[in-house]
């Protein structure tokens, strides 16, 4: 197996100086060149999981394998595509996406010949000058993404990437990372709240339960992907993780809002398996 | 309008020139202190002081502030210290350097960079402090560690920040200059002022204290509000 996490454990101290604990016997093998969806209720430890296999925080047991070789530290054959794009704001959209290569020694030609390629990749061939706020969300986590792609990382590793952007270009940019993948043949973790870009990316999808956060589910996801329209199959698979999630939310829920909540009974969801059939 | 009413009130007041000299005579003392070299000579003995100071206090700021982010067991002792330091007014320390150095124009330059900097540690710490986890992440993923970590991610992050502390050093350190050359002599603006005080030419104070208007004016509007608005541009406004 190319990523190997092998019995991971996770606490934190809330702050009453208590030990949580968020991973509990993690153990997840993925391929290579294998698209790898989490899903799971907020706080459930997903991210945790992420930054344990990016090398910046450490597990209390178990260990996390890339190609046999045990994770210690961050590097740049991992790296991560953060919720928040994370350019740095002092530099211009070139300078941030060279700036891992600049770290790797390379000459600076090679590096900017480089750079431009990955950009034009992403479509901002026009934006290589501008400075980071000058650019919308979505162009951001393209130069972030860019950013992450031109170190050619064995994995990459995206924490709820597109979150923060709005729907329109939430969808462009599926249809993109795709190609990408496609292309690139690169590895990608992908951690997410939302079921429905589980669905439409990945191949494999793990179901996290929370507190701790284990592994409920494994679902593998059969479809064509084009990441833009949903087909039955993929309506029925996010049915299927809903239904292994919702018992999930409702615990978080629980948790949060008193034991008198239920979200099953207020029927926030419509059930989607009930309509006419237009998806025949 | 205030140049009239000055000139105005000091003709018709009972006090002698001496003490409330007119504008015209003040703007006449300026000029010809001016082009015989008296004043020009005090700025730049004062600049080339006050210079040297400040530089020492920013390098010496920024690597305390550095070692007070990076060290919890540095921060917990030297960074209440620095706190402590931080309000005693800097000529304050004077006595101490007339005891240590003499009085001379090496008193003057430690008061001037004590002046500054605790400030800028201070500042350079909150800065260090301030940088946004994700940008650490960020750099840390692809590999940076180490002084490179430090060069390209916190101090360049920290720049705002820094920025500010500078600016509040300067103002610390020019009022510690003034005040140690008024007490220490030497040569300089401060020193000029005593001379105007002990000979009774007011118009020579006024003149002095009209360049020290000036010279602050100019570094802070010229200098660092341009620095800032530099930063602010390259960052868009109200990014951080």
């Amino acid at each position: 197996m190319y990523l190997t996490i092998d019995g991971i454990e996770k606490s934190f101290l809330n702050e009453k100086k208590e030990s949580i604990k968020v991973l509990d016997e993690i153990n997840i093998e993925v391929e290579k060149g294998s698209f790898v969806s989490i899903v799971g209720p907020s706080g459930c430890g997903k991210s945790t999981l992420l930054y344990l296999i990016a090398g910046l925080d450490k597990a209390d047991k178990g260990e996390i394998r890339v190609a046999g070789k045990k994770v210690m530290k961050p590097g740049p054959e991992r790296v991560v595509v953060f919720q928040e794009a994370g350019l740095f704001p002092w530099l211009t959209v070139l300078e941030n996406v060279t700036y891992g290569l600049k770290l790797k020694k390379m000459p600076k030609e090679e590096a900017k010949s480089k750079a431009l390629d990955i950009l034009k990749m992403v479509h901002l061939s026009r934006y290589v000058d501008s400075y980071p706020h000058q650019l919308s969300g979505g162009m951001k986590q393209r130069v972030a993404i860019a950013r992450a792609l031109v170190m050619e990382p064995d994995i990459l590793l995206m924490d709820e990437p597109f979150s923060a952007l709005d729907e329109q270009t939430r969808m462009v940019l599926h249809k993109e990372l795709l190609e990408i993948w496609r292309k690139t043949k690169v590895t990608i973790f992908f951690v997410t709240h939302n079921i429905r870009e589980a669905v439409q990316l990945s191949e494999k999808i793990i179901v996290f339960a929370t507190r701790p956060g284990k592994i409920k589910e494994t679902i593998s996801v059969p479809s064509m992907k084009d990441g833009v329209m949903p087909d039955s199959v993929t309506l029925n698979t996010e049915q299927r993780v809903l239904s292994i999630l919702q018992e999930e939310i409702e615990k978080v829920l629980k948790e949060e809002m008193g034991n008198d909540y239920s979200f099953k009974t207020n029927h926030i969801h419509r059930d989607d398996s009930g309509d006419m059939g237009s998806h025949i | 309008m205030i140049a009239g009413i000055w000139e105005v009130t000091s003709r018709l007041s009972s006090l002698p020139d001496f003490m409330f000299p007119s504008l015209t005579q003040v703007l006449e003392t300026l000029f010809n202190g001016l082009v015989s070299g008296q004043i020009t000579d005090a700025i730049g003995k004062s600049l080339g002081r006050i210079l040297i100071g400040f530089t020492i206090a920013i390098i010496i700021g920024l690597i305390l502030g550095y070692f007070i982010w990076r060290f919890k067991l540095v921060e917990d002792t030297l960074g209440f210290v620095v706190t402590a330091l931080q309000s005693i007014p800097s000529i304050v320390w004077f006595p101490l350097a007339i005891i240590w150095f003499g009085l001379n124009d090496f008193s003057i330059l430690f008061i001037v960079t004590i002046g500054a900097t605790w400030t800028m540690t201070v500042n350079a710490t909150s800065g260090f402090r301030n940088v946004p986890q994700l940008y650490q992440r960020v750099a840390k993923t692809y590999g940076s560690t180490g002084f490179h970590f430090l060069r390209t991610v916190i101090l360049p992050a920290s720049v705002p920040q820094i920025i500010s502390g500078l600016r509040i050093a300067w103002a610390f350190s020019w009022r510690a200059l003034m005040a140690g050359e008024l007490l220490g002599g030497g040569g300089g603006l401060g020193q000029l002022l005593e001379m105007g005080r002990s000979l009774g030419q007011m118009d020579l104070v006024i003149s002095v204290m009209i360049i020290i208007a000036i010279i602050g004016t100019i570094v802070d509007n010229v200098v660092f509000s341009r620095l800032e608005r530099n930063v602010q541009l390259k960052w868009g406004v109200n990014q951080r």
